[in-house]
Order: structure tokens, then C-alpha cells, then sequence
């Protein structure tokens, strides 16, 4: 559904993102790793065609998300990082305009609302303005306008970052079950989360990536099996270094 | 899905986030104020002893001056600071469509912050006979100046996060739209340089092109100036976000 190749991009002098490859198909989970900085955010960026890559292509189900982006676009959810929204909105308002801008109207709109409020647990919030949530209701209301239509792949930046534990876990299991009929990609720092919800890992430091495959095959790279020795083994001498 | 549906969800968007914080109506009131005030105090609409609203339109380039950068300083600026120009961009959107739901929302608004003032309108109709079509045409310039000083809005809020920068470029490019064919300033100007330098500079001030409506003439090159104004500033704005996601 995903195919990203040889993808650039530079700002100024950086390169933020210096030759990755790799493809998501439907019904997989990927687990994009990596240390702050490592080119993650910027990597979703340029997939979810706000940002323009310096070099290479990214396909999103058949459609070049530089020649024919609103095609690419409608196939896909996103959630940026930090969970943006418009604060003077109510909760409603904002999927209510998600919805539409994603070309649902009258009924349909209002059933797509009404669902992905039930998914992320909104119900309480509906009709309150966006700026008088919680961390934690925030980012499930801009989830929630990640799914609203949908999709059949979603790109998530750090869709469990702010959330209590037992939001954490909540995002999880839906990432996993939502993941059996989409294509998912989605980062995080916590490798727990990885081992749990994702089919495959992506650890990627200083734009490029260190290490590609399923959960288990990188833990097995480490002696007591453990993902969190891989994860610094790969990327700490950088870190060090930096 | 075509495009007007999309810039119609944009600009309801837009145009619901006026009234939902106190913007639309701290501007409402004191644009209405100011008007009442420059009209009849300053200007003696009633000492004038003639059925005009000349005493009304006179002030429109000098308030808009303030008030449109001020109601069009968070159009873009807001959504790169809280990170909703993101999400939005990320949308099946084109960068125009954008561009174009959120200038005519906030036009809309200013639109409605101009028919508000339709009592000035009733109190020189109640007073006298004026001559309407002059005030229709007035109210069409206003309209467009409007238009116009709010796309230089639009523009200097794209360039910059801070509504601050945004608010003060957008005065000053304003304001020499005005100074560029003000008479008292044109007047000057002749000391020194050519006339014809001097009528070069005034054509592209808003004055010289805002005067003729309110003598009741709807040139066309007068609409032309304005709306390729408004187009120029719009085409800027989308360099200037095409810009940014560049890097």
C-alpha cells in the first residue's frame, strides 16, 4: 500500500532522511523507531505529502504522492505529531469538518462521526472546545479525525505520546485490531508498545535505517532477547557521539 | 469531490472560528464605533449640509488600514503555530483551495462588518435625497479595498508565526498603498520628481483607484486593479506556504 524508494530530504546542509527504502502492505503494523531527530517525523511528512522529498518517490496504493497527491491523500489518515487541532472547535465541529473535507455529507457524515467517536472513547467530550481538553483527549479526538473515514492506511506520529497507561494500552490494542485490514505505520520511543502491537519494526538513526524486521528476529540479535539492548546497541554510539 | 465543495468546508471552518472566540464581535463593535465616529464627528456629516455619505467612505482606507490586518494577521500565522496547517494540508486539499476557503471566509466577515452599516445608509435617506447609486458604487469600492488590503493580510500572515510581524508588515505595505497617491503626498512628490513618475507611483496606490467610486464610476480598470491585487497577494501567499514545506 506504502512504497516508499531511495527518499531524500535535505534542509540546508542536513539530511534529515538520506536514502530509505521500504514498503507497508495491508493487514501489517510497522513500528518506526528511532532516537529524537532520527528523521521519523519528516519521514511521515514527505508519505503524507506535506513535505516534498529532495530525491526518490513515495507511492501511496498506486498514486505518486508528488504527481497525483489529493488521490494519495484520500486513501490515508494521518495523525502529525503533538496532535494538532483547532482550538476554538468543538470536538464535534472538528470531525464534523474532518468528515467533510474528506467528502462525506448528510448521513454518512454523521454515522462516520458518530464511529470513530465510539472507537476513541469521545463520547464526553463531544461538545466541548478543543482547547479545554486534556493531553489525552486531545490526541484521541485527533486520531479519531485520522480514522473518521475510513481509511484504508494510516500514518500515526507517536499516537501514544501524552496518554496515561491505560490509554496507552487502549491505543494499542485498537492500532492492532485496526491493523489487521489497513496498512499501519506508525513511531514511538517505547519499545514495549512495538513488541505488542507491531508486525514488523523499522529502527531508523540519522536518516538512515539500521535495522528492518519482525519483532522477534530483533530481539533475537540480543543475548537475553530483549528489544531495548538491540534499540542501543543500533543507535547509542550516535547518540554518543552527538 | 469537486473543488468548491472543499473551499465551502474551509471557509465555513474559518468563518465559524470568528464567532466562536470573541474576534468577530471586539471587531464588529469597534469597527461600527469607529465608523459612527469618523463619520458624523470628524467628518460633519451633518454640518456638510449635503446627502452624501462622502463623510462616510472618506475614512474606509485609513480604519481598514487597521482593522483588516487585524481580523487577517491569524489566518495562516495561527495554523503553522498550533500545527493545524499540517493536518490540513495533509488532507486531500490543494494548497489554492486553501488558500482561497480561508480568504473569502474572513471576506465574508469583513463583508458583513460593511452591511452593518447600513443605518449610516437610512440616516441619509431619512434626511434627504441622495443619490443611491453613488452609495452602491461607494460600498462596492469599500468592498474591494477591503478585499484587497485583507490578501496583503493573507500574505504577510503566511510569512511569519508571529501575528505581531504579521499584523505590523501588513500595515506598512498598507499604508504605502495609501501614501503612493494621497494627495497631500503626491503633491509633494511633484517638487521633486517628474509628474509622470509621480502618476506612475500614484496608479498603483488604492486611493487613486478607490476615489473613482465614490464619485459613482465603476471603471473597469479600477476592478482590474483590485482584483489583480488580491490575485497577486493570494499567488504570494501560495509561494510563500509552498516555501515552507519545502525546507
Amino acid at each position: 500500500m506504502i512504497k516508499v524508494e531511495n527518499l531524500v530530504k535535505t534542509f540546508g546542509a542536513k539530511r534529515a532522511v538520506d536514502d530509505i527504502s521500504f514498503n507497508i502492505e495491508r493487514g501489517e503494523v510497522l513500528g518506526f523507531l528511532g532516537p529524537n531527530g532520527a528523521g521519523k517525523s519528516t519521514t511521515m511528512r514527505i508519505i503524507t505529502g506535506y513535505y516534498p522529498p529532495t530525491a526518490g518517490r513515495v507511492t501511496v496504493g498506486g498514486f505518486d504522492i508528488v504527481e497525483n497527491p489529493i488521490e494519495a491523500k484520500r486513501l490515508m489518515g494521518y495523525l502529525p505529531e503533538n496532535a494538532p487541532g483547532y482550538a476554538d472547535m468543538t470536538v464535534h465541529g472538528f470531525l464534523s469538518f474532518a468528515a467533510e473535507i474528506r467528502g462525506l455529507y448528510g448521513d454518512a457524515r454523521k454515522k462516520a462521526v458518530h464511529k470513530a467517536v465510539e472507537t476513541c472513547s469521545l463520547e464526553g467530550v463531544l461538545y466541548q472546545t478543543i482547547d479545554t481538553l486534556s493531553k489525552g483527549f486531545k490526541h484521541r479526538t485527533c486520531l479519531a479525525q485520522s480514522i473518521v473515514h475510513d481509511p484504508d492506511i494510516l500514518v500515526l506520529d507517536e499516537p501514544t505520546d501524552g496518554l496515561d497507561p491505560n490509554q496507552k494500552h487502549e491505543a494499542r490494542s485498537l492500532i492492532k485490531r485496526m491493523g489487521e485490514k489497513k496498512a499501519i505505520i506508525f513511531s514511538t520511543h517505547i519499545l514495549e508498545e512495538v513488541e505488542q502491537a507491531c508486525t514488523r519494526v523499522i529502527i531508523i538513526d540519522r536518516g538512515k535505517i539500521v535495522a528492518n524486521g519482525t519483532p522477534q528476529e530483533l530481539k533475537s540479535r540480543s543475548k537475553e532477547g530483549r528489544l531495548d539492548d538491540v534499540f542501543r546497541s543500533i543507535t547509542l554510539p550516535d547518540t554518543v557521539l552527538a | 469531490m469537486n473543488s468548491w465543495a472543499i473551499i465551502k468546508a474551509i471557509s465555513k471552518r474559518e468563518l465559524g472560528g470568528y464567532f466562536t472566540s470573541p474576534v468577530a464581535y471586539v471587531f464588529l463593535v469597534i469597527f461600527l464605533l469607529l465608523t459612527g465616529f469618523f463619520t458624523f464627528t470628524v467628518g460633519n456629516f451633518f454640518e456638510r449640509g449635503e446627502a452624501s455619505l462622502v463623510s462616510f467612505f472618506t475614512w474606509h482606507p485609513w480604519l481598514y488600514l487597521f482593522l483588516v490586518p487585524a481580523a487577517g494577521m491569524r489566518l495562516w500565522s495561527e495554523e503553522r503555530r498550533i500545527g493545524t496547517l499540517e493536518l490540513l494540508l495533509t488532507m486531500p486539499v490543494t494548497t489554492w483551495q486553501a488558500i482561497v476557503g480561508k480568504f473569502l471566509a474572513s471576506w465574508i466577515f469583513l463583508l458583513l462588518a460593511l452591511a452593518l452599516t447600513f443605518p449610516v445608509w437610512i440616516t441619509v435617506n431619512w434626511l434627504g435625497s441622495p443619490d443611491n447609486g453613488i452609495i452602491i458604487t461607494g460600498y462596492v469600492g469599500s468592498a474591494l479595498l477591503a478585499g484587497a488590503y485583507l490578501a496583503i493580510s493573507c500574505m504577510t500572515s503566511a510569512m511569519t508565526r508571529n501575528q505581531v510581524i504579521s499584523f505590523i508588515v501588513s500595515v506598512m505595505i498598507c499604508l504605502f498603498l495609501i501614501l503612493a497617491g494621497f494627495t497631500p503626498v503626491t503633491d509633494l512628490l511633484v517638487r521633486w520628481a517628474n509628474p509622470v513618475v509621480v502618476q506612475t507611483i500614484a496608479s498603483f496606490s488604492v486611493m487613486t483607484h478607490f476615489e473613482a467610486f465614490q464619485r459613482g464610476v465603476i471603471d473597469v480598470r479600477d476592478v482590474i486593479f483590485f482584483v489583480s491585487l488580491i490575485g497577486f497577494a493570494l499567488f504570494t501567499t501560495g509561494v510563500v506556504i509552498r516555501g515552507h514545506r519545502a525546507g
